[in-house]
């Protein structure tokens, strides 16, 4: 999948926590998830956010609480693809699952600003920052991993499959 | 090539004689576990597999995080995990009150999860499971929803820290000092995509409550597991109340480790982790004055007998500061029953704290003691990050059952020797 889009930048450590706060886990309406996405530390996210509009974090993205809640929130904001120097596991696990795709790209994450324009080829992992020139390119998923990708996420993936 | 323990048990359950780092390998589950937040979407994604449930007596569904229900809409979402418990004939079904409580403190409770198993549950702090010397990792919901209905979860092996302890473990030291300094030493990513595995002299001076305290919390440091060995310890423990039967590992004496990570419990003293990371860990003793205005004491951290036990101790004969709410949760009901019996719960009432029944309450922000602008809380739960315990400019220190009862009767984050 290839996409274009503005930048979002976010930090080290961004919790799952900030990227849907508990007190909105009373519902997991994708929908209602996307209005609160990241308001404990943006409050403009939700409000500005356009669809097609790319998030890039720092180091560990998606640590903490196990919630899915937060890929979906994210996913349901439009944002189509996830770049980070790295990501906690279990986010790592939950947005292959449900089909978000996510981009480990270590240091070169700092070479991505807020409001940059991004060209993304999801699925070669390709990065090019249309605002800078520079071009970087994300560790692949293994195998199986991709399989899961390609068939929309997990569930897909189970039906067409039958097992795992 | 040798196995640690981590390996061995994915081995096993993958059916397999080997597996090493970085390899992709489906598993067989013991048990798979989900609670009020994560089960209703769980519950969701596994109709559309569109088959039953693998095994009714190997999924465990706890109602623990805004229970007993706090408004109409969590009261929904608990409920769609009843009516499917029942529908399914889920045996593992722990209504609150009754005798369940906190998804992490009754799972080994009930002897659920035992050495050598291997358990998936929506929700992070799984991990907690292998203090009995099992595999125990937290997922997500579309993962939880596909182990309901296969039996199966997909992992890739991860590589492995040996954290070796040694040294004798001073009196007024615990779990929570343990597992703090880990983290303030390797960072939140210190143990990213990789299990820790917890060896040395120094495993048996600590408790099942320590041990399950430290497992708990290895997701702080990133890790996709903790796990202890099997010692006599272990076996006092799962002796009697895992019915299923089970088969502890250990490590070959050649298992390979990313690196080595050594604690000398003798040189720890009682540490706290600042604002908003669990791995800002500093010493009691340097960090000057430091008001506060609530203590929480339980959750499935530090919500056990023992953890009970060191906070009563302190406050026996205390009161809590005038300007501090000092809130006490069991962990269970079978935990609220013995610190009733051996007379915590008088010591906690008397000396001015509020004691709550079982539930995961304010340490995610749900109820039960959430912060408001500019408060701070000292807290035996597991995480601090901004907003955790409700707004965002509240602060949430994190510490042992020791730290947060001397601190709840000086107002000021304080060690027990502090208190006269």
């Amino acid at each position: 999948m290839e996409v274009k889009g503005k930048v979002w930048r976010y930090g080290d450590n961004i919790d799952t926590d900030v990227i849907i706060p508990a007190r909105y886990l009373n519902s997991f309406d994708p929908a209602e998830l996307a209005s609160h996405c990241m308001v404990d530390i943006d409050e403009t996210f939700a409000q500005k956010v356009q669809p097609g509009d790319l998030m890039v974090g720092g180091k560990n993205f998606g640590c903490g609480s196990s919630r899915e809640h937060a890929p979906i929130a994210i996913k349901a904001s439009g944002v189509p693809v996830v770049i980070a120097a790295s990501f906690a596991r279990i986010f790592y696990r939950n947005g292959i699952n449900i089909g978000l795709p996510l981009l480990e790209i270590g240091d070169a994450v700092e070479k991505i600003n807020a409001g940059d324009v991004l060209q993304v080829d999801t699925t070669a992992g390709i990065i090019k920052n249309l605002t800078t020139g520079d071009t970087f390119k994300a560790h692949p998923l293994p195998g199986f991993v991709q399989d899961i990708a390609r068939a929309g996420g997990l569930i897909h993936y189970i039906k067409e499959k039958g097992s795992l | 090539m040798g196995m640690n323990m981590t390996e061995k048990i994915l081995a096993r359950h993958a059916g397999i004689p080997s597996v090493e780092p970085g390899q992709l390998i489906t598993c067989k589950l013991d048990m798979v576990l989900a609670n009020d937040i994560t089960a209703p979407p769980a519950i969701k994604e596994f109709e559309k597999v569109g088959r039953p449930v693998f095994d009714r007596t190997k999924i465990a569904l706890v109602p623990d995080h805004f229970t007993p229900n706090k408004d109409m809409k969590t009261a929904a979402l608990t409920k769609s995990v009843r009516d499917f418990a029942k529908q399914q004939r889920i045996v593992n079904y722990f209504e609150v009150g009754h005798d369940a409580g906190i998804e992490h403190v009754i799972l080994p409770e009930k002897g659920l999860v035992g050495p050598g198993m291997l358990t998936i549950g929506a929700d992070s702090h799984t991990c907690t499971y292998g203090a009995v010397n099992g595999f125990a990792t937290g997922v997500g919901t579309t993962d939880l929803a596909v182990g309901m209905a296969t039996g199966e979860a997909w992992f890739k092996v991860p590589a492995a820290i040996k954290v070796e302890l040694t040294g004798r473990k001073p009196k007024n030291i615990n779990g929570k000092d343990v597992i703090l300094t880990l983290i303030g030493m390797i960072g939140v990513d210190g143990a990213l995509y990789q299990s820790l595995e917890f060896a040395g002299d120094g495993v048996a001076e600590l408790s099942m409550a320590d041990r399950f305290t430290i497992a708990n919390m290895a997701i702080e440091a990133g890790g996709k597991n903790g796990i202890f060995p099997f010692d006599a310890q272990t076996k006092a423990y799962v002796e009697g109340r895992v019915q299923a039967p089970y088969e502890p590992v250990a490590p070959d004496a050649d298992a390979q480790y990313a690196r080595t990570v050594t604690i000398d419990l003798a040189a720890l003293t009682p540490v706290v982790a600042f604002p908003h990371l669990p791995g800002n860990t500093k010493r009691v003793a340097d960090i000057g004055r430091i008001d506060i205005q609530q203590v929480v004491i339980g959750s499935c951290t530090n919500g056990r007998l023992e953890d009970l036990a060191i906070a009563a101790a302190i406050l026996k004969g205390h009161k809590v500061h005038p300007d501090v709410r000092c809130i006490v949760i069991p962990g269970s009901q079978q935990v609220y029953l013995e610190a009733l019996a051996a007379g915590y719960l008088k010591t906690f009432v008397e000396a001015g704290a509020a004691v709550s029944t079982p539930t995961c309450g304010p340490c995610m922000g749900g109820h039960m003691g959430i912060l408001t602008a500019g408060e701070r809380c000292v807290s035996t739960t597991n995480r601090n990050f901004r907003g955790r315990m409700g707004h965002v400019d509240s602060e949430v220190y994190l510490a042992g059952p020791h730290v947060a009862a001397a601190s709840a009767i000086l107002g000021r984050i304080a060690v027990p020797e502090e208190v006269e």
